[in-house]
């Protein structure tokens, strides 16, 4: 092929192969490192777990440093950094205007969010992964510290459960990025979902006792609460709720957040 | 080659191009010329996908931009130089348009030397870039995939002359090798030194298009006489207008070996005859003049 003329050069380029979509993935997971801010952002990942294990040894009352304690510690930093992660690496795209570059080399846009969703769900699991080490760490430690045995609270299950709590916060975080388009606005709208509006549900449910019932129907973080909780296996009605919740407040967002981003101008 | 076939877009009641179409020829540079607003830019986001036509079609070798497995190896794109995340260096953005393409990594430090950004420059955030630097990552990244298509939007913007000098070269060479070159601008005189062909666009219109020589030649006649008048009046008798400027000179749209004979038989003697070297400068303002800003205001 190297030795074709200019003339069939033109003929040659029907055989080129369509880019994978493992590299347009591997792509994207490199842009979401190799930038000051968004490697910062992932490593304070990192530096914000062991921060929380470190607080939770120093000031958690000695019968209460068991495994889950730490997890359900750790989680509140992550559960805010992880969506941010989805949220930049999509609005980057046009906040940046490198999305003039990314959707001329990959026309197709809807392969791009594709390799950043699993991308950044990668993100999520190395993320978790990192959080039990860390957990695990700072157990045995608080256990070596205050010379006790260390509890083993959380169950494969449960661990399987918090995961997939994780991804469902970071894949809301994404959905409204590509949703929103603005690095700024996605964040906004992010926090009043995340931690304005539920309290609007729970003032609502304590208020009115129609409310009260459909609540695990209609509120995200109400219906994921169990996942985090690390006591007992959830219900079938639990799951419907969190089914019914994320097609309200993932799914379809998703998809109109996908058909704008397919139609409209990159500039 | 790239096909335009009628190409219109629209923004609610605004038409930002209307009814556009050309061809740029392999072997050809095509520069593609309008004042600001003109709806160039508009064009080439619709040639590569970003910005979907109202109607008409684009295609590049035959098929639809969107359709091209790997675009980059085929069309090199460069619309805007400073659309590029500030925080990644210069080395890290063409490291990325070389993973997206499949490329060997060698290619990355062949195309900055190419483009003439030193080490120390790549390893620099390109938010510290000089618009100039930009233009050179940007040729780079449209570059280094070896495509047979170029679609660059204001290359020359931001360089200085002597880096106009070596894109001009850079792309008269790819030219030449018979690659297909689209580039826009409203430096008419880049256009005018590089073109081989011209695509001049107004109001999203198409106002003028052809060879640069037959655009050129198009430009009529200018001649000096000792008797201005009386040539003047020798040619408006062959049923040939001829205008007088205040300076003397009288110009018209024949050719300058049809005047010289009209001279000769009238016994007019010429201080100067020539083919009117307007540049495309005039013929620019002049055709555009509809569609200029300034001409709005009259």
């Amino acid at each position: 092929m190297s030795a074709v003329t200019a003339d069939n050069a033109r003929t040659s380029a029907a055989v080129v192969a369509r880019v994978p979509l493992t590299r347009v993935i591997q792509v994207e997971l490199r842009k979401m490192f190799d930038t000051r801010s968004g490697f910062w952002l992932i490593a304070s990942i990192a530096i914000s777990a062991v921060l929380t294990a470190g607080g939770v040894i120093l000031w958690a009352p000695d019968g209460e440093l068991t495994y889950s304690t730490f997890a359900t510690a750790i989680r509140f930093p992550v559960v805010i950094i992880l969506p941010l992660i989805a949220i930049l690496a999509v609005t980057s795209e046009w906040s940046q205007r490198t999305g003039l570059t990314t959707f001329t080399l990959i026309p197709h846009r809807s392969r791009i969010i594709t390799a950043k969703a699993i991308s950044s769900v990668l993100i999520a699991i190395a993320a978790m992964v990192l959080t039990f080490a860390v957990g695990g760490l700072g157990n045995l430690l608080g256990a070596a510290v205050t010379g006790t045995t260390p509890v083993w609270d959380v169950t494969t299950t449960q661990v399987l459960y918090y995961v997939l709590g994780m991804i469902l916060s970071l894949l809301v975080g994404f959905m409204l990025g590509v949703l929103i388009r603005s690095s700024t606005g996605a964040i906004v709208a992010y926090f009043i979902l995340t931690f304005a509006l539920p309290t609007v549900f729970g003032l609502l449910a304590t208020g009115q006792q129609w409310f009260h019932d459909l609540q695990p129907w209609v509120d995200i973080q109400f219906a994921q609460s169990g996942l985090f909780v690390f006591e007992q296996a959830l219900t079938g009605e639990q799951w419907a709720n969190i089914a019914v919740t994320a097609i309200i407040w993932l799914f379809l967002p998703m998809a109109v957040g996908l058909a704008f981003v397919t139609r409209a101008e990159v500039k | 080659m790239i096909t335009v076939e009628g190409v219109t877009r629209k923004y609610g009641h605004f038409t930002a191009v209307d009814d556009v179409s050309f061809t740029a020829q392999e072997g050809r540079v095509t520069g593609f010329l309008g004042p600001n607003g003109a709806g160039k830019s508009t064009t080439m986001r619709v040639m590569v996908g970003l910005t979907k036509a109202t109607s008409g079609n684009v295609t590049i070798s035959g098929r639809h931009y969107v359709d091209l497995p790997n675009p980059g190896l085929e069309v090199g794109v460069l619309l805007d130089a400073s659309a590029q995340h500030a925080g990644r260096t210069g080395r890290e953005i063409l490291t990325i348009a070389q993973q997206y393409m499949g490329l060997p990594r060698s290619r990355v430090e062949e195309m900055l030397e190419v483009v003439s950004l030193t080490p120390a420059e790549s390893s620099r955030r390109v938010g510290n870039y000089s618009l100039g630097m930009r233009q050179r990552l940007g040729i780079a990244t449209a570059l280094i995939g070896d495509p047979e298509v170029l679609i660059l939007d204001e290359p020359a913007n931001g360089l200085d002359p002597a880096g106009i000098r070596w894109m001009r070269d850079l792309l008269r060479g790819y030219a030449d090798r018979g690659g297909t070159v689209l580039l826009s601008s409203h430096l008419l005189h880049e256009i005018e030194v590089i073109a081989d062909d011209i695509v001049m666009i107004g109001n999203g219109r198409i106002v003028s298009q052809g060879t640069k020589t037959e655009l050129l030649h198009a430009a009529g006649t200018v001649v000096r006489a000792t008797d201005t008048a009386a040539l003047q009046g020798a040619l408006e008798e062959l049923g040939i207008t001829a205008t007088l400027s205040e300076d003397g000179v009288l110009r018209t749209d024949v050719d300058p070996a049809l005047v010289g004979k009209v001279a000769l038989e009238s016994g007019v003697a010429l201080t100067e005859l020539r083919a009117a070297d307007a540049g495309l400068e005039d013929m620019f303002l002049e055709l555009t003049a509809t569609s200029q800003r300034d001409g709005d205001l009259t």
